[in-house]
């Protein structure tokens, strides 16, 4: 047995996890190229879900705080994205592709640049009071949550809204008889490029390195001479940028959102960030891929199933690990 | 511990208490309209919601998210019953019981897997149950009738054609102008029921049980360390305000005779639960009361008073928006906030030490 | 000249007074102790002066300012390091990040460099190495490292010695014999001998108050004086 375990971890461990997903799903699904579609839509699912909850683990990693109003920032980000695609309607249209691309690109950095400013104020005002008050914290990010999502009622309404996307995006190759959805495709590009920055960002900066330190021991930075409030401020708006980053993302996929949405995909990454652990980004990766595999396979196995399905997986990993997957050294 | 003087705010709660009361136990008789008497059941059933949850999170310092689970799994098993068995007070009785069990079963799963875990955890993976019970009550639609909920008939004693005293013309018997039929007694049966569940939830807060929590809410390394077993002293706490609130939840069905999401499992039930402990005062029965009153009251008025606000401002930008009788959450949601930063203690907290001096 | 200066410093836990007005000055140079039993208040004291805890009361002057209130950065920045007794490094983290971090500019100066690999030949054994997979005295050479990489006035290290095995321990004492040659260091200490053996001035806390001080060597003469304060046997 030990020597199993052993193997195992040589191998990548729990990272092995969501390929073992893969496999069993692979002989339950039956069908190999619907094994593939919906792995691929797993895969986008996982790295949209991981974009979104990563800040949430990385602020909490840093100060134990936890925002419950996190969803906020997913749904403005989608509502923000959706507005400049729609205002920008005409360069969507248009044949070039550079100006469909100017378009997406500029609804993404909208949404990006919304984040920041929107963490800023969030820290300053709703956080920065309660820093070590988990109760109070609790109670307060879950009265934000509130507030945002009646302005994003009173400002876009409780109707569906159509995001368009770039004609470019839309469709779907065929290779043989699976078919790949390129939106798919663009958002799990989209997903690895900033888990790599990210990697980069924690692993070969200096703040990458404060960042690391200051998950493990905030008070040791501090005696260190830096000032973690400031750092923490930085990781806050990248945190709510990426959430916002991840509801645009999301906004395109699903091409039709409600104000919901953001409370909806709030229980995903709950999921994700207590089965990945909280304070790690590698640990937030997985939890979000094991997610994103789970629900897209669930969902052609027993549809009904998909979101208890999730919730089971979550029960059982915590009672297998307390504090997740690939929690942060503490 | 501080030895408790008697203030004047601690007697002027009483005293609104006593009103309270007096208003509830007699509500049929002082407002004899029908819209008033399902303000005052409402009030009961949340004043038992509220302080069930009060002693979650103002007696023990968890924070839960899935007690509207617990609610809505009382008050669909009272009306799935009623339904299916037809009314009767039998099937109030299979009902209540069903959905106390599952509470039961399903609060300790929970309690012992995540109550060893950081507080917050706890409230994330509550908040995740919760929304996941409220998804498979919508999609189970055979047995919860989905979305539109199910409509019952209340057992026959509580039905407004039943005349519980009539005179020698067969005609029912008037007090003070009130008929003495069926609707009385339901009020009335949600009155006492509720009554009755909120004096066991207070006795239990002043017993040695209450006096462990507050224990190992203060501080919980100490009372580990001291030897009370943390984790089952909450999970017990967590199953009988489960419970507790499950029998509200299974009143107001009977009371109501329909049940659906919107009524029973919606999240956004559980901010009006946070709202109403948070504005009367945690950690304090009496608030639980206070700020049911306050809230159910200003749910069923206030939203009248925002409408005419909207119309009035129908010309301003934006404005009529942020009043209409549609965005009160986005108004109480700030108040909350505000009301956590400057007031924690909510209403009968702040009341309580005033003219207190140390 | 007084290097670190507190004055009636009161602080409480929760509701608990723990520091009851603590008073002591710690010259410029050489190895300061501060002695006193279990729960007496002494990990209490440093994390005030480092500003890790707020003092309720009294006053911390250092190198003639006061630093009471500064967040932990600034004083940190004045030229305090600190080594808490559970050391505090980042396990996560290599050696060599683990020391980058402590430095000023995010690069080394090559001959305190040397230095420390002088100090703890096992820094530079195991420069690569993640900080949890080191030893428990390796841990401890890697915080006191952290803490002298970049010049400083004041060291405060809190029971170095606890836990570690007695050649470890002869081989603490060197360095810091060696370190208190150009950095002054508050040393907060249970095992007695070790404490003598660097002491130059000392102060005995109980029960959060100052309850002896002087010098080590008449502390150290005075066994009555030990038995009373520090509950030693003679």
């Amino acid at each position: 047995m030990n020597k199993l375990t052993d193997t195992l971890g040589r191998f990548g461990g729990v990272n092995l996890l969501p390929v073992a997903l893969a496999a069993i799903a692979f002989v339950l699904i039956g069908a190999p190229s619907s094994w593939v579609t919906l792995t691929i839509a797993g895969l986008s699912m996982g790295m949209m879900v991981f974009l979104m909850a990563s800040g949430l683990s990385l602020v909490f990693g840093l100060m134990d705080v936890m925002n419950f109003g996190h969803s906020a920032f997913i749904s403005f980000g989608a509502f923000v994205a959706a507005s400049v695609l729609a205002a920008l309607g005409g360069w969507l249209d248009s044949d070039s592709i550079l100006l469909a691309c100017a378009a997406l690109a500029l609804a993404l950095i909208a949404a990006i640049a919304f984040g920041l400013a929107a963490g800023l104020f969030f820290e300053t005002v709703i956080i920065r009071p309660v820093y070590r008050d988990h109760l109070r914290q609790i109670l307060i990010t879950m009265g934000a949550l509130i507030v945002s999502e009646q302005i994003i009622l009173a400002v876009w309404g409780g109707t569906p809204v159509t995001v368009p996307r770039p004609s470019f995006l839309d469709g779907a190759w065929i290779i043989g008889d699976v078919s790949i959805e390129k939106y798919r495709i663009f958002a799990f590009g989209i997903g690895a490029v900033v888990f790599a920055g990210l990697l980069a960002l924690l692993n070969r900066t200096r703040v990458g390195l404060l960042i690391r330190a200051g998950v493990e021991n905030r008070e040791m930075v501090e005696s260190l001479g830096f000032k973690i409030n400031r750092l923490f401020i930085g990781v806050f708006m990248l945190g709510s940028a990426l959430a916002a980053l991840g509801g645009a993302m999301w906004a395109g996929y699903e091409t039709l959102i409600t104000p919901a949405l953001g409370g909806e995909m709030m229980i995903v990454v709950f999921i994700v960030v207590i089965i990945g652990g909280l304070g790690s980004i590698e640990g937030t990766l997985l939890g979000a891929i094991i997610v994103g595999l789970t629900a897209n396979y669930i969902g052609y196995l027993a549809p009904k199933l998909a979101l208890a399905s999730n919730m089971l997986l979550m029960m059982a990993i915590l009672m297998w690990r307390p504090s997740g997957l690939r929690p942060a050294v503490k | 511990m501080t030895q408790v003087k008697v203030t004047y705010g601690a007697l002027a709660i009483k005293a609104v208490m006593i009103m309270i009361a007096a208003a509830l136990l007699f509500a049929p008789f002082l407002f004899q309209d029908v819209r008033a008497l399902e303000v005052a059941a409402r009030i009961c059933i949340f004043i038992v919601l509220v302080a069930s949850y009060d002693l979650l999170i103002g007696y023990t310092g968890i924070v839960s998210f899935a007690h509207t689970m617990f609610f809505g799994f009382g008050s669909y098993g009272a009306a799935i019953a009623l339904k299916k068995m037809g009314p009767g007070l039998d099937a109030v009785a299979v009902g209540t019981l069903a959905g106390v069990l599952i509470s039961l079963v399903i609060a300790t799963v929970i309690g012992l897997v995540s109550l060893r875990v950081k507080a917050i955890f706890f409230a994330m993976i509550t908040l995740a149950a919760a929304s996941v019970v409220l998804v498979l009550a919508s999609q189970l639609s055979q047995l919860t009738g989905g979305e539109d909920g199910i409509t019952y008939r209340a057992p026959e004693v509580f039905k407004t054609a039943n005349k519980l005293m009539v005179d020698e013309n067969g005609k029912v018997v008037r007090w003070f102008g009130v008929k003495l039929n069926g609707k009385l007694a339901g009020y009335y049966f949600v009155f006492f029921t509720s009554l009755t569940l909120f004096l066991i939830m207070l006795r239990v807060t002043v017993s040695p049980l209450g006096t462990v929590l507050k224990a190992i809410r203060e501080n919980e390394a100490r009372a580990e360390a001291i030897g009370y077993r943390v984790v089952a002293y909450r999970t017990f706490v967590f199953c009988l305000s489960a419970v507790a609130a499950s029998l509200a939840g299974s009143i107001y069905a009977v009371w109501l005779k329909y049940t659906g999401p919107d009524t029973a499992l919606s999240f956004a039930i559980m901010i009006d639960i946070l709202l109403m402990v948070v504005i009367g005062g945690m950690g304090t029965m009496w608030g639980a009361v206070i700020g049911a009153v306050l809230m159910v009251m200003a749910q069923y008025y206030l939203r009248d008073l925002m409408g005419a606000a909207s119309e009035a401002t129908a010309g301003i930008p934006l404005l009529p928006e942020l009043l209409a009788p549609d965005r009160w959450l986005l108004w109480l949601g700030i108040i909350f906030i505000l009301l956590v930063y400057f007031f924690p203690r909510g209403i009968a907290g702040t009341l309580m030490t005033k003219g207190q001096r140390d | 000249m007084t290097l670190l200066s507190v004055k009636d410093m009161k602080a409480n836990i929760d509701q608990y007074a723990v520091l009851h007005g603590i008073s002591f000055d710690v010259p410029e140079g050489g190895v300061f102790v501060l002695l006193g039993r279990n729960g007496a208040g002494k990990t209490t004291t440093l994390r005030a002066i480092m500003g890790l805890w707020q003092p309720s009361a009294g006053s911390v002057t250092f190198q003639g300012q006061v630093i009471a209130g500064m967040g932990t950065a600034d004083i940190a920045r004045k030229g305090i390091a600190y080594v808490p007794e559970n050391m505090g490094i980042f396990g996560g983290l290599t050696v060599e990040e683990n020391l980058i971090l402590a430095t000023a500019k995010g690069k080394f100066d090559k001959q305190r460099l040397q230095r420390i690999y002088d100090l703890f030949p096992a820094i530079e054994k195991f420069w690569t190495k993640q900080a949890w997979s080191l030893s428990g005295g390796q841990k401890q050479m890697l915080a006191v490292a952290r803490a002298i990489i970049e010049p400083r006035a004041l060291i405060l290290v809190d029971e170095p010695t606890k836990g570690l095995a007695p050649s470890i321990v002869a081989a603490m004492g060197e360095a810091f014999r060696e370190i208190a040659q150009t950095t002054t260091i508050l040393l907060v200490e249970q095992n007695f001998n070790f404490a003598r053996s660097l002491g130059r001035d000392m102060a005995v806390i109980d029960d959060g108050r100052v309850v002896h001080s002087g010098s080590m060597v008449d502390f150290a003469a005075d066994k009555a004086l030990q038995g009373q304060l520090l509950g030693l046997s003679a």
